[in-house]
């Protein structure tokens, strides 16, 4: 990203983008039109789309996670790949195979998340330790997302080891949003912060207020460069709330009203929009007129995805491997 | 001069090597070490940097094979013992088994599993996992039983675009020799005759191949011809080769060392059935390890899996219906 303007207004954008298409994701759930669930980033913006913004589609690596719209968004997965996968069209990625937030681009190095929480962190590590037996690696970053819950896997601990031993250009973030589903962190985790627990990997930690979208532009963004730069694994722990359930069926009555209240209730974008105006970064005028063609853009998204077929049973190619058997003597 | 059948793997792994600059070795212990049972032997300095030592991370050793090969690679992950895959399980079944399904991209990871039992083993280093992984959609199981299918099916496995789980089995590792890697290199998804008869069908794959073949040798005695089917690869299982020599013996008894409780043998027996039912002469029968965990004491491991006598035992049952 050429400056700091260009990078805000750009990480802004998405999370905007993001916001307005999950609001409508949500509508499309409660009206009966989504079928499975939706799962929204809401509260998380800020933390993604930082990460999204300083990761390159077509160069680096990027493992999303459940809460990761405005990063998908930053990174470069078209609108239509989201609406696509949660309305079932056989023209998105997943073709109705896989729905909501299991999906991906593998192949424009955006993998598809699986639901068993940590699995992405050694498969990310795979990338770029391929990546680097191909001799692609130099300047190249791996990054991932999970949540508090997440840490607490094996298969977390696992891939952080040797994401570690391998000395990868990784990036973690940690969002730590304070409740696993219903969870919250005392249930979960027994360290003061979980960014304590990057020395014991070896990677180097970092922590950011995930409410603001000037520290994380900050704070994510740095540590992306230096893993860039040849700095080794990085983990940030980015403090924040969900400002929603875990998914849309949830009401998420157990999080506590002075949580909501505290200084992590505050909405990343509502702060986002105050620093872009108070910086200069952008004007007012400018983020509605953004906010227009984000809207814009979801309602086509979604008209356009809501036309398309959706899989016939009967026309399914019932198979799970590539290779055709019987195969002939060779 | 002879060849084993550990020998026929690491000549495997050496050929891929040297020919496909896509292939890396990845485990515990396999690169100066040369892997617990030497199957990576001198491979580390012959290729630099592509024969690599991991953690203790099963599964993170998986995951990391599933993302060299979304980048184009094609790994073959040695787990120590099949029995710690149990740690690898999740992304085996969940994130190699389903990729192709759900993205398109297939994943051609071949997992290396030291399966089976040896004496003194024990519970955690004894486990048959075949069964298990044919369970899921989207691998491909192999189970080679002789020196030359060592060798040829590994270097297939990693040719297939499909993850592989790949079942060594220890008990043969050294005690399998051929003169030389030759044989008839049929194609993964075909059966082999192993032995030929007419009076009954024995359906087997890996280490028991070699068990039936011994019950078939004993009973020849009493004038029983017994034919031994070796599956060689579970899944894809193949049907036609196994019902065309039900309908040469008309009897069929189902051979493995997996635990009992379903499995390959449950499935060959419903295949059959379902398929073949005008075909047998008798009912089905099915012969498998004891229902317990795999026992250390060599007496008992030795009573815990199917021996030639508890095959012909099997046999002569079902040659009296």
């Amino acid at each position: 990203m050429s400056s700091q303007r260009e990078f805000l207004r750009c990480s802004f954008r998405a999370m905007l983008r993001s916001r307005i298409l999950e609001n409508k994701l949500s509508s499309l759930y409660k009206a009966g039109k989504i079928v499975g669930g939706v799962y929204l980033g809401r509260g998380q913006e800020a933390v993604s789309a930082t990460l999204g913004t300083s990761l390159i589609q077509g160069k680096d690596c990027f493992a999303p996670l459940i809460r990761d719209q405005a990063g998908r968004t930053a990174f470069g997965e078209s609108m239509l790949d989201c609406t696509r996968t949660y309305l079932g069209s056989v023209e998105g990625p997943m073709k109705g195979r896989d729905g909501n937030i299991h999906r991906g681009r593998p192949e424009k190095g955006m993998p598809a998340m699986i639901s068993h929480l940590g699995a992405q962190v050694p498969l990310i590590a795979g990338m770029l330790f391929a990546k680097r037996m191909k001799g692609v690696l130099d300047g190249c970053v791996g990054a991932t997302t999970v949540g508090d819950g997440a840490t607490s896997t094996g298969a977390f601990h696992e891939g952080m080891n040797l994401a570690a031993v391998e000395n990868l250009p990784m990036v973690v973030v940690v969002a730590n949003n304070q409740f696993a589903y219903s969870t919250p962190n005392h249930r979960q985790f027994a360290c003061t912060d979980l960014v304590e627990r990057a020395k014991g990997y070896g990677f180097s930690g970092h922590s950011v207020d995930g409410t603001d979208m000037l520290a994380c532009a900050k704070v994510i963004g740095g540590a992306v460069r230096t893993a860039r730069d040849g700095g080794g694994p990085q983990m940030i722990v980015a403090h924040l709330l969900r400002l929603s359930g875990h998914g849309e069926h949830d009401d998420g009555s157990y999080v506590p009203d002075s949580a909501k209240g505290g200084h992590y209730g505050r909405d990343c974008i509502e702060v986002a929009m105050r620093q872009l105006a108070e910086g200069g970064y952008a004007a007012v005028n400018e983020i509605l007129s953004w906010q227009e063609e984000a809207a814009e853009e979801v309602q086509r998204a979604v008209a356009q995805a809501q036309q398309e077929p959706v899989p016939d049973p009967y026309r399914e190619d019932w198979t799970a491997l590539s290779t055709k058997f019987p195969l002939t003597s060779t | 001069m002879s060849v084993t059948y550990i020998d026929a793997i690491r000549e495997a792994q050496e050929t891929l090597l040297r020919e496909d600059p896509r292939v890396f070795l990845y485990g515990q212990d396999i690169a100066n070490f040369g892997g617990a049972f030497k199957a990576t032997k001198g491979l580390s300095d012959a290729f630099p940097g592509r024969v690599i030592d991991s953690p203790i991370s099963e599964d993170a050793m998986i995951g990391l094979a599933v993302g060299a090969a979304i980048e184009g690679m094609r790994p073959i992950v040695e787990m120590q013992f099949a029995d710690f895959s149990s740690i690898a399980f999740n992304q085996i079944v969940n994130q190699a088994a389903t990729h192709y399904y759900r993205t398109g991209m297939p994943i051609p990871i071949t997992v290396r599993l030291p399966s089976g039992g040896t004496p003194g083993s024990g519970p955690f280093h004894s486990q048959s996992m075949e069964g298990i992984y044919a369970q899921y959609p989207g691998l491909v199981v192999v189970t080679p039983a002789t020196v030359s299918d060592a060798y040829h099916m590994l270097i297939d496995s990693v040719k297939l675009d499909d993850p592989v789980l790949y079942c060594e089995h220890k008990f043969l590792y050294r005690w399998l020799k051929s003169k030389a890697i030759n044989g008839d290199h049929l194609p993964i998804g075909q059966a082999r005759i192993a032995r030929p008869g007419k009076h009954a069908t024995v359906v087997t794959y890996s280490a028991m191949v070699h068990e039936a073949v011994r019950a078939a040798d004993r009973l020849q005695a009493d004038g029983w011809e017994i034919e031994v089917v070796d599956l060689r690869s579970v899944k894809p299982l193949d049907l036609d080769t196994v019902l065309a020599s039900v309908a040469r013996t008309g009897r069929l008894l189902a051979l493995g060392e997996a635990f009992p409780w379903g499995g390959v043998t449950a499935e060959v027996v419903a295949k059959v059935t379902e398929e073949g039912f005008h075909l047998l002469d008798a009912p089905p029968q099915r012969l498998n390890a004891r229902d317990t965990p795999v026992p250390y004491h060599p007496k008992l491991w030795a009573a815990h899996r199917p021996t030639p006598e508890s095959i012909c035992d099997a046999l002569r049952k079902l040659l009296s219906f």
